[in-house]
């Protein structure tokens, strides 16, 4: 297939040392007609700083409201290969560890009824694949689930669970991230693929507050790992770290950001009762310090990005809770978040916009969840939780 | 209720609707169980047979409802 378009514009994308993905659109409508009128309709979007897509309608496959975002032009007769360029979206397997057998067998499906256009990965963390006809969604919701695949969750639903590689590839995970998103997901397939809520649900599973996926920003439910009881030390390797040049006052202690770490120039001591598991210390001297060898997570609800409202970020709603199979109390908990959300929360509205709304006293209740000092919108500035003239009376 | 009436509940709910407004899943589950007494789990199951018998579909307009599926 030659080049149909002269494409000024976007050439000019490919100049610089970055890698464009312009080029690779041009690789792409080498051998496809979705990618060649892609390339048209784009050119011609810059031309006139207009869009000429519309999404949404209905499009899927049978029985789930989710997986596929409906997409298409809205000049068909002038890009007829993009008339539809729906977008599928691909469960990503936990920590996004793939054989290259793995990517093959999804590059190939998408070969043959698709664009050849991909995107490793979306925000949720899915296999994004971008661009097909409405008539070839069921072939290949067949041929990936035949393989074992499923969709991942789009529109008012759970979206797929995402995480950090966890202790497949990391020291510092205090829980095991991949096993719990694999669980979350099996637990709630009907959640993530049969859109019933509000609005659209994220969850992000982080090893430790380091928090390589910012779930604590991009998710409505952060799950954090942490520890309970006292950071452990090797005051020998303390030694080697200060022996290696590093300014332990300045970096470790000075940085901490509740001031809970001394060091004496020998001797490093830590304020565990005043420490806030931010992981710091521990990131920059891992020889010398590791978490305690309690294990469990932080729960935080409410972050997004700003779509219909602000952005947000997620407040701390469980401190501290164990999370080993089967996740029993984990569960009760999203169950009590989602039921409160249904009850009250308006179309479109996401969990925090709620709790913002209704406040924090109101989902609280509704929740039964405990009380700890440890709840805090902003660490050690900013209560959530402020207390009626009854409780004081009491 | 038996299954099959919740289906019709549901079926009418979402007919009757048309081209008035929009529903989502959960305005259907909160209306039909309060309606008919009955838990939301139970109209929760209703929708789904309804949608995978493909008598009802599910559809994206910033934000996700059920619909009759065009004919």
């Amino acid at each position: 297939m030659g080049k149909k378009y002269d494409t000024p514009l976007l050439d000019d994308l490919e100049s610089g040392v970055f890698p464009s993905f312009v080029t690779e659109m041009k690789r792409a409508a080498e051998q496809s007609e979705y990618a060649n009128d892609l390339l048209g309709q784009l050119e011609l979007s810059f031309k006139e700083n207009l869009t000429h897509w519309k999404h949404g309608g209905i499009v899927g496959v049978r029985g789930y409201g989710g997986g596929v975002i409906g997409r298409y032009s809205d000049i068909p007769d002038q890009f007829p290969g993009i008339a539809h360029f729906h977008t599928v979206r691909v469960n990503q397997p936990s920590g996004w560890f793939y054989t290259a057998d793995a990517l093959r067998e999804i590059c190939d499906i998408w070969d043959k009824y698709g664009s050849r256009l991909t995107n490793m990965h979306g925000s949720t963390g899915d296999i994004i694949l971008l661009g097909t006809k409405t008539e070839n969604l069921e072939p290949i919701f067949a041929e990936l689930s035949s393989r074992g695949w499923d969709l991942g969750g789009s529109g008012s639903a759970m979206r797929t669970p995402n995480c950090c590689v966890g202790q497949a590839r990391c020291e510092w995970a205090n829980i095991d991230t991949m096993a719990i998103t694999n669980e979350i997901t099996q637990h709630y397939q009907d959640e993530m693929h049969r859109p019933a809520f509000p609005y659209k649900f994220k969850f992000k599973i982080a090893g430790c507050a380091v928090d390589c996926i910012a779930s604590i920003a991009r998710a409505d439910m952060s799950v954090i790992g942490t520890w309970k009881g006292d950071i452990q030390i090797d005051a020998a390797e303390v030694t080697n770290y200060a022996k290696g040049g590093m300014d332990i006052a300045e970096e470790i202690a000075g940085l901490c950001p509740t001031g809970c770490i001394t060091w004496d120039g020998s001797s490093l001591t830590i304020d565990n009762s005043n420490c806030s598991r931010c992981m710091h210390c521990i990131a920059k001297m891992p020889k010398a310090l590791r978490p305690g060898k309690e294990k469990g997570a932080t729960i935080l609800l409410g972050s997004k990005a700003p779509i219909v409202t602000g952005a947000l970020l997620s407040w701390v709603i469980v401190p501290f809770i164990k999370m080993e199979p089967p996740y029993d109390e984990f569960f009760d908990l999203v169950d009590r978040v989602w039921e409160w959300w249904d009850d009250h929360g308006k179309n479109r509205e996401r969990i925090g916009e709620l709790i913002e709304r209704l406040g924090f006293p109101a989902f609280i209740k509704a929740t039964e969840l405990d009380l700890h000092p440890q709840m805090i919108k902003e660490p050690r500035r900013d209560p959530f939780f402020f207390w009626s003239e009854e409780d004081i009376i009491k | 209720m038996e299954t099959e009436d919740i289906k019709k509940a549901i079926y009418e709910l979402v007919e009757k609707s048309m081209g008035k407004k929009l529903l989502k899943p959960g305005d259907v589950f909160k209306k039909v169980s309060a309606d008919n007494g009955i838990d939301k789990k139970e109209v929760k199951n209703a929708l789904k047979e309804l949608i995978d018998e493909e008598k009802l579909v599910y559809s994206y307009k910033g934000g996700s409802y059920v619909e009759i599926p065009p004919k």
